[in-house]
């Protein structure tokens, strides 16, 4: 039975005297690296230049604050449970009088750590978010020689107010339309009976 | 007396210093040359295009370690990489690099001596050469080193013997002068001696890629079996000296293929060329343009020898001795046979 058609049958005859003679044979090769010699390198000058990435690279994590300064996160662990790689540890604190310029809402995470080493940077923290809170971003995580400097608390991950992220570029159109699904829209007040209405799975 | 001694003064410190830049620069167009091949970049960050690249390399084995084995015999250990790089530089002694220059009614030879045995001096002192790789592997009092020092010596021999038999034919076929500056000054008005010699150039040329320990043929330092080769034990400069005059070889080995079979300084219609120009032979320019030749010619054949090496794999070891004594050996037997009936009917060969 033939499966495939790239069977070759191997011949052992008897070498011609032009193979044996072997020139033709290096002059062939010869000119096969000699034809490389007018190729255009592939290679991009590393740390001189640097490839474009991609607007919607998955890279380092950001915990945005919103328009006035405040944390979007309020610790419900959607993105906790969503990650494959249980890369995200997080502990919740609730809001005093007063702090509302810091922590959007009531709950807010008094500690949020992604163990870099753990993360597989599938992004399903990001798209598991309520709040439109974690972002992934086109930085990337940074070299280390401790395991523990690896582990990313809040002082790493939320956003500086005079060094903001842009994520605008992350949400494509079709990002955009599926926010708009009635009870899956972000930055809402969670509604049970909304989400009920929405997306089916 | 004294300007000729100063004149030879200048003339051996010129080309020792000449090989040493060119080989220092060999070194870098080698990996440079072998990115093209593969489509890379090869070094680029040390100066402009990496053209620092040859000090760096040099101010890194300088600053290694040098480690030489408590059961290695100590003084031979020493010798081994100096007598290499002293034999590989000495062969530039014979080698004419320009026409003679007239100053001053005094006419000046480009060529540091120029002996009527110049091929044999060639061949002599390439295979004392292989004194350096030998004492080196056996010194070290390690297997590796001292097999890759055997294979070399073996392969060292072999291949001389075409290459001797090669250079007679050549001989005969250019007027029977072992000089080799009359070797070169009988190619400026006839053709070169590669129209005469095809196969023994082809012969010369794979037995210089033997001798000079390129691949295909670098057995010695066969890292796939051997470690390192001969070298293995080596560290510091002393492993620089052993890479460092293989560049040199090569150099050398171009210049000698240019001058015996590509005639030297010489190019087609040179005559014509500087007679419409005005230049009279003896003028410092003529001797320029001659050089400026030569050293094309050798950057050519270091090209070729790199090209190869970035081509062919490293031959075994049963195919490098077949080659030599059973292809290599009766090739060059038949062409030196085939030299002498075409030399007799040229006239050239009375009995």
């Amino acid at each position: 039975m033939q499966l495939t058609n790239r069977k070759v049958v191997v011949s052992n005859k008897e070498q011609s005297f032009a193979e044996r003679l072997y020139l033709p044979a290096i002059a062939k090769g010869m000119m096969i690296t000699a034809s490389h010699l007018f190729k255009k390198s592939p290679t991009i000058n590393y740390p001189d230049v640097k490839r474009p990435i991609a607007p919607v690279y998955r890279g380092q994590h950001v915990l945005k604050r919103d328009d006035n300064g405040a944390e979007r996160c309020t610790s419900c662990g959607m993105c906790a449970v969503a990650c494959p790689a249980e890369a995200i540890t997080m502990t919740s604190g609730e809001r005093k009088k007063g702090e509302e310029h810091l922590y959007r809402e009531e709950k807010y995470a008094a500690t949020y750590e992604i163990d870099m080493l753990r993360c597989i940077f599938c992004g399903l923290c990001e798209e598991a978010c309520p709040k439109e809170a974690i972002f992934l971003t086109d930085k990337l995580v940074d070299a280390q020689f401790e395991r523990k400097d690896f582990i990313y608390g809040k002082d790493k991950l939320v956003e500086k107010m005079d060094a903001r992220i842009d994520v605008s570029k992350r949400q494509t159109p079709e990002v955009l339309a599926f926010k708009k699904i009635e009870g899956l829209k972000h930055n809402e007040l969670f509604d049970a009976k909304k989400l009920n209405k929405g997306h089916k799975h | 007396m004294t300007a000729f001694i100063i004149y030879k003064a200048i003339m051996c410190v010129g080309i020792f210093v000449l090989l040493l830049a060119s080989a220092a620069y060999a070194t870098l167009w080698e990996r440079k040359f072998a990115a093209f091949l593969q489509d890379r970049k090869g070094p680029s960050r040390a100066g402009w295009g990496g053209l620092l690249q040859p000090l760096a390399d040099g101010v890194k084995m300088f600053m290694k370690e040098e480690i030489i084995p408590n059961v290695s015999n100590r003084a031979l250990f020493i010798l081994g990489p100096s007598l290499f790089m002293i034999t590989s530089v000495v062969t530039s002694a014979v080698v004419p690099w320009a026409k003679p220059v007239i100053i001053g009614g005094q006419t000046y030879d480009l060529q540091i001596t120029d002996i009527n045995i110049g091929v044999i001096y060639l061949l002599g002192v390439a295979s004392i050469g292989v004194y350096g790789i030998m004492i080196g592997g056996w010194s070290s009092n390690n297997k590796f080193a001292l097999l890759g020092a055997v294979r070399a010596s073996s392969q060292m021999i072999s291949y001389e013997i075409p290459m001797g038999i090669a250079l007679i034919a050549l001989i005969i076929s250019s007027g029977g002068s072992l000089s080799l500056k009359e070797i070169v000054e009988g190619q400026d008005a006839g053709f070169a001696n590669i129209v005469w010699q095809p196969l023994g150039f082809l012969i010369f040329f794979i037995c210089a890629l033997a001798e000079t320990n390129r691949a295909p043929f670098d057995l010695p330092e066969c890292e796939t079996e051997l470690v390192g080769g001969y070298h293995t034990e080596y560290s510091s400069m002393k492993l620089g000296l052993y890479l460092f005059a293989e560049y040199i070889n090569m150099f050398i080995s171009s210049a000698v293929i240019a001058t015996l079979y590509f005639g030297g300084y010489n190019f087609p219609f040179a005559r014509e060329i500087y007679a419409s120009l005005g230049l009279v032979e003896g003028s410092a320019l003529v001797s320029l343009i001659g050089f400026g030749v030569l050293l094309a010619k050798i950057f050519g054949f270091i090209c070729l020898f790199m090209w190869i090496r970035w081509t062919l794999p490293r031959f075994r070891y049963d195919q490098l001795m077949n080659l030599g004594w059973k292809t290599l050996l009766p090739l060059s037997l038949f062409n030196l046979a085939a030299t002498v009936v075409v030399e007799y009917f040229r006239g050239n060969i009375h009995f």
